[in-house]
């Protein structure tokens, strides 16, 4: 199939749109970040749906307490009682619209991302993954989606800076180091398990940027809280540590089973492709090593003495192999996982 | 376990040492099946595989594991000892899986024991203080405990559920839900040693073969799995001796790659007919479209298409007037366009008498050019399809060295024939196709012709499937362990007021998450208003 020049054209354009939209939309939310009231006092004014929703109570230091202070029938005196349902301050604070503005620029960032990827996909006339600048551009994708949609459940609009950093880095070097012009793939990569197993493999690894930033956010925190003499700025304008916490183990429990299936159907296409379904090739070690991690995380969130601190620890080594994954074993070892163009 | 059962009856004879050696054992049980150790395990699994990532393996590239061993000297040479080249076989890889599934195994039998007692358990009694539970509810209400408690029974349909009247009177509903979590987490485990055991019996049963065949349905393109020998590469699982091989053979009739302007290719196909099992003695040959990514499934083998190149065709014209043509494969050099290097070599004909034969056998070495260019006199290839094939030669007389007894790489001359001067050049030139080159002795060395070759892997591993099966399960229980929270809830009822005389009842509502608590709160939230709302419209019935 012929490639559509024009197509693949628009398709980089609005590539580069998004970086940039993704980049004014950090520096909105950095304002919000740096500006806006910490942590304690947003929360206390802004949370409410939020703490409905998830039971993170204001103030409250743990889940346990909020939960019954928040639901139970009887009334609490000694806490200013929080409405559910009434959200508003009708006077917004300066900040606090720099980053619903910031909000609002995410969100056209992601739809300009995505046109570029659908575009992609037209003009190569393929599933728009077949090199790694694709690859990369799909996992960036996700994990902003994945962002979006988290912010809609939690109070974390004004941490998204610190998601669309690696995002934004990741598009740059893809964008610019990486970019591989639009063609057709190899006959290895012609396959339905193309789109099946990568679509898998970018959805998972997407998906799983974000607890590595919150478990990252977690430990400053927790730093803080152990030494508050440690990241002074920065842990005073984080949420509590267990609703960071909360995050990064619901996004990898999502993530995880989509990273377990993408492997599965990888082995699956090895089957077909190379004549193994597992072979101990660089990039099938590495995916390997990133899976036995989380699955590590998912056991110290389970093991008295390994919660918290240890386990955020373990899930971003699991970020850290992820990305690993993604520019080492591609760029620099041999395997037979080749993409073409890099 | 079983450690613990074998040395229980030793232990009775002399109690104060068997009893300590029990008591170690015992212990070194609990601790390599705690929950912490697996932690610890699953980590160093996590860094164990990693080596095999950072440096070549013998297993999948021997000769650039070699060279770099050569490299790195005695760095390279300790590592090799400590199996860093092999670090899927190593010991201390395999020790390390090892003492994890045996983790598993311990740690997935009591609970499985433990899961089936509790399929038949009720849910546990209502606690004294609900108030205490994590998420927790009171509400008074104008209805009868009974009519209370039958509106909760109606709400809690679904959750496992008892009931129990306490001493002071009051009454209460324990419910329980979400008990497939474990299963999930169970069917999870066990999939995983599913998936280990089957992937060990492969090991043992599996074997993969590479030949390489002409795509020209000639002589040379027949393939039959009837013996090691017919391989030009072997790989054995630990019991395979090569009289196992499910018989069937294939027959390569042609091949065709499609490349874009830039010389990527889009396309490998070989046109292939086959024949196994009934076919065999009857001779009958079926067609098949061997494409990558659609291998031949026959009689429990695969053959897959892994890649493909040049076999220039040369004749060669003796002085009596006697041709010998000779077709073999030369190898890629540059796999981009397909720049191939080889040789191709003649026995002199008629020639009984060894000593004559060595000094007359000739080899033709080069490169072959399916697109050539040249630089000056120097051939290279610009494209991978056979466009403007050419051949750069150089014509060596002699002897070839292959009744020395040495094995020969088809795809070169022994060079130590030529350092020691029974190998001599006589010629070099580059050839278009139907050229030729007339010899010192008036031999004529002309290029034919192009064939292609195809390499073919076979692999058969009986095991694949149940590994599939596995991972299907591990797969399934995986999710279902993450989605599936497993909680309870608990609902006491008690007159208000003590006496009995107003009609209305406390309801109180106590729920608590046996996992993660994550999530949970919107759960209780709900089914708790709704129970209690419930209990206020009971008031009507
Ligand atoms: C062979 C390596 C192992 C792997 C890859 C592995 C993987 C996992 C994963 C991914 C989970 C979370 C999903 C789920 O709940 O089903 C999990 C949970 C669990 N695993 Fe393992 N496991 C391994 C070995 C073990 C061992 C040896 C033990 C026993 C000591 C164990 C005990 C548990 C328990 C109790 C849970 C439930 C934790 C919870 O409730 O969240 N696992 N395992």
């Amino acid at each position: 199939m012929p490639v559509d020049e024009s197509l693949s054209t628009f398709s980089d354009w609005s590539y580069g749109s998004a970086v940039a939209v993704y980049l004014l939309a950090m520096i909105f939310l950095l304002v919000e970040q740096a500006f806006g009231r910490t942590a304690r006092a947003a929360a206390a004014g802004r949370t409410a749906r939020a703490a409905a929703l998830v039971g993170a109570g204001a103030g409250g230091s743990s889940v346990v307490q909020a939960d019954q202070t928040d639901q139970s029938d009887q009334s609490d005196q000694d806490r200013p009682r929080i409405t559910p349902g009434v959200v508003s301050t009708p006077q917004r604070s300066r900040p606090e619209r720099f980053g619903r503005m910031g909000a609002a620029l995410i969100v056209l960032g992601a739809l300009l991302h995505l046109g570029s990827i659908v575009l992609r996909g037209f003009a190569a006339g393929r599933a728009p993954w077949g090199n790694m600048y694709e690859y990369m551009s799909v996992v960036c994708f996700v994990a902003v989606g994945t962002w979006l949609a988290l912010m809609r459940k939690f109070p974390i609009r004004r941490l998204s800076a610190f998601t669309l950093l690696p995002v934004v880095v990741l598009m740059f070097i893809g964008g610019t180091a990486l970019y591989t012009t639009a063609a057709p793939v190899q006959p290895s990569l012609q396959s339905y398990w193309l789109v099946v197993h990568v679509s898998a493999a970018a959805s998972g690894s997407g998906v799983l940027l974000v607890p590595g930033v919150a478990s990252l956010l977690y430990l400053a925190r927790k730093a803080n809280e152990r030494d508050p003499g440690r990241f002074v700025k920065l842990a005073a304008r984080l949420p509590e540590a267990d609703l960071l916490d909360r995050l990064a183990y619901r996004t990898t429990i999502i993530a995880f089973p989509v990273y377990t299936f993408g492997i599965f159907c990888g082995a699956i296409w090895a089957e077909s492709a190379w004549g193994r379904f597992w072979g101990w090739d660089p990039k099938e070690i590495v995916a390997f090593v990133a899976w036995v991690v989380y699955a590590a995380y998912l056991h110290a969130r389970a093991t008295a003495g390994w919660r918290g601190n240890r386990a955020a620890w373990i899930n971003v080594v699991g970020f850290a192999m992820t990305v690993f994954n993604l520019f080492f074993v591609n760029l620099v070892t041999t395997g037979l996982h080749s993409y073409a163009g890099v | 376990m079983s450690t613990d059962q074998s040395t229980r009856p030793s232990a009775q004879h002399s109690p104060s040492r068997f009893g300590a050696l029990l008591a170690f054992l015992r212990n070194t049980w609990r601790g390599l099946t705690a929950m912490r150790t697996a932690l610890t395990l699953l980590f160093l699994l996590a860094l164990g595989a990693m080596p095999g990532a950072l440096l070549p393996q013998r297993s999948l590239n021997s000769a650039k594991t070699d060279q770099y061993i050569a490299d790195h000297g005695w760095w390279g040479r300790l590592l090799d000892r400590l199996q860093f080249y092999d670090v899927y076989s190593s010991v201390w890889f395999s020790a390390i899986y090892i003492l994890l599934f045996t983790s598993l195994i311990g740690c997935l039998l009591p609970r499985t024991v433990e899961y089936a007692r509790q399929l038949r358990a009720k849910p546990v009694l209502t606690p004294r203080n609900l108030a205490r539970l994590p998420h927790h509810r009171q509400s008074t209400v104008d209805a009868s405990a009974d009519a209370v408690l039958t509106a909760a029974r109606t709400r809690l349909r679904g959750w496992r559920v008892a009931e129990h009247t306490e001493e002071d009177g009051a009454r209460s509903i324990s419910a329980e839900r979400g008990f497939l979590r474990e299963t999930g987490n169970l069917v999870f485990h066990f999939g995983l040693l599913g998936i280990l055991v089957a992937f060990a019996l492969g090991g043992i049963y599996k074997y993969e073969g590479h030949v390489i065949v002409l795509a020209n349905g000639g002589e040379n393109s027949e393939f039959c799995n009837s013996g090691v020998a017919n391989y030009d590469y072997f790989v054995p699982g630990l019991s395979v001796d090569g009289t196992q091989l499910s018989p069937f053979c294939v027959k390569v009739n042609g091949f065709t790659a499609q490349y874009l302007p830039t010389g990527q290719p889009t396309s490998y196909q070989a046109d292939i007919q086959y024949q196994a099992g009934a076919d065999l003695s009857t001779g009958t040959w079926r067609p098949y479209d061997l494409r990558v990514n659609s291998p031949l499934r026959t009689a429990g083998d695969r053959v897959y298409l892994l890649s493909h190149g040049y076999a220039p065709r040369f004749t060669v014209t003796y002085p009596d007037g006697t041709q010998r043509s000779n077709v073999i494969q030369w190898e890629q050099a540059d796999p981009i366009t397909l720049l191939s290097s080889g040789a191709t070599k003649f026995d002199p004909p008629d020639t009984p008498d060894p000593e004559q034969r060595r000094k007359s056998q000739l080899a033709i070495t080069g490169l072959f050019a399916p697109t050539a260019v040249y630089d000056g006199t120097v051939l290279s290839s610009s494209f991978p399809e056979l466009r403007d094939p050419a051949v750069a030669v150089d014509i060596y007389r002699g002897d070839l060295g292959s009744d020395s007894g040495r094995g020969q790489s088809i795809y070169s001359i022994d060079q130590s024939m030529v350092d020691s001067g029974r190998l001599q050049k006589v010629a070099r030139k580059n050839l278009a196709l139907g050229e030729e080159i007339t010899l010192d002795d008036g031999t004529r060395v002309r290029f034919d012709n192009v064939e292609q070759w195809v390499s073919l892997q076979v692999s058969h591993d009986p095991t694949q499937n149940w590994v599939l099966v596995f991972a299907v399960l591990m797969l399934l229980g995986l999710v279902t362990s993450l989605v599936v929270k497993r909680r309870r809830i608990w609902v006491r009822v008690t007159p208000a007021g003590g006496s009995g005389g107003s009609g209305r009842t406390v309801v109180e509502v106590g729920g608590l998450a046996r996992t993660d608590q994550a999530g949970y709160g919107e759960e209780f939230t709900k089914v708790a208003d709704e129970l209690l709302r419930a209990a206020r419209a009971g008031r009507e019935s």
